[in-house]
């Protein structure tokens, strides 16, 4: 297979795809953002001792939890939406407003949890 | 509109990438039955009051019992059982194989060079293959 690249880094990043291209990359960071959590947070756990309770911490941080949440949230409703399409290929051409029906649940639900987990953290 | 141009699934050619393309999808589906159902096992757990929404969030997507040490629940026990250990490996197995794939589909993307591209493949491969045993050692000794 044919691997080879004419565009730079730097023009890729620019690619001006819109709402389907900024699910996509939020899909990866999501995905990414997961992946390297549920690492170092298995290794850790699996290790102990000043570096596992220093990550622990940062873990137990309302910042850190509503990123984690985001990335869960997201890639989750996102994945749905990607294997409904792709599972039923007719329903492809309704893509933008699937999208669009993704973000009306996505930012409601991650909104009021973003809420709750800062609400949590002020001690309300 | 233009109609896209669509091929019926059943008359896709069947190769490795197809099969984990359909993998990916699937274990995407098993993976929201997973965590719905220890959802309902954090909200049986103590969701009314001994839970707060953090605490139901870790249950939910990974049941183990240490993930809710810190909470109200007294007692413990009956979360810890081999059946609640049997469903957090699960969920472990299916994550990190979807994870596994979904690192080499970025790493394809990304990685013009072949050389690098099998490095990449590989080191994502051996990490979460090992995570994945650790991650089970500590699910079935803590």
């Amino acid at each position: 297979m044919g691997l080879s690249r004419n565009v730079s880094l730097w023009t890729g990043l620019r690619y001006k795809g819109q709402g389907p291209y900024l699910t996509f990359i939020l899909h990866r960071v999501g995905g990414l953002g997961m992946g390297i959590f549920v690492t170092m947070h298995i290794l850790v756990s699996f290790l102990g001792g000043s570096v596992g309770t220093f990550l622990n911490d940062v873990y137990k941080h309302w910042a850190f939890q509503i990123f984690i949440f985001f990335c869960a949230l997201f890639h989750a409703i996102n994945g749905l939406r990607i294997t409904i399409l792709d599972l039923f290929p007719k329903l492809i051409e309704h893509e933008h407003e699937a999208i669009w029906i993704e973000w009306a649940i996505f930012l409601p639900v991650f909104g009021i949890s973003a809420l709750v987990i800062v609400m949590t953290a002020l001690g309300g | 509109m233009t109609k896209s141009r669509t091929l019926p699934l059943s008359k896709r050619g069947m190769n490795f990438e197809t099969l984990m393309w359909y993998f990916t999808r699937l274990s995407a589906l098993a993976m929201y039955a997973l965590i719905l159902f220890a959802l309902i096992g954090g909200l049986v757990m103590g969701a009314r009051n001994q839970m707060n929404f953090a605490d139901v969030m870790r249950w939910a997507f990974m049941p183990n019992s240490t993930h809710v040490q810190s909470t109200d629940v007294p007692d413990l026990a009956p979360w810890a059982t081999y059946f609640w250990r049997a469903v957090a490996s699960l969920l472990l197995f299916v994550a990190s194989a979807h994870g596994v794939h979904g690192l080499v589909v970025i790493a394809d993307d990304y990685i013009a060079g072949s050389t690098g591209r099998k490095i990449v493949r590989l080191l994502s491969i051996v990490m979460l293959a090992s995570i994945t045993v650790i991650g089970a050692y500590v699910l079935w000794t803590s």
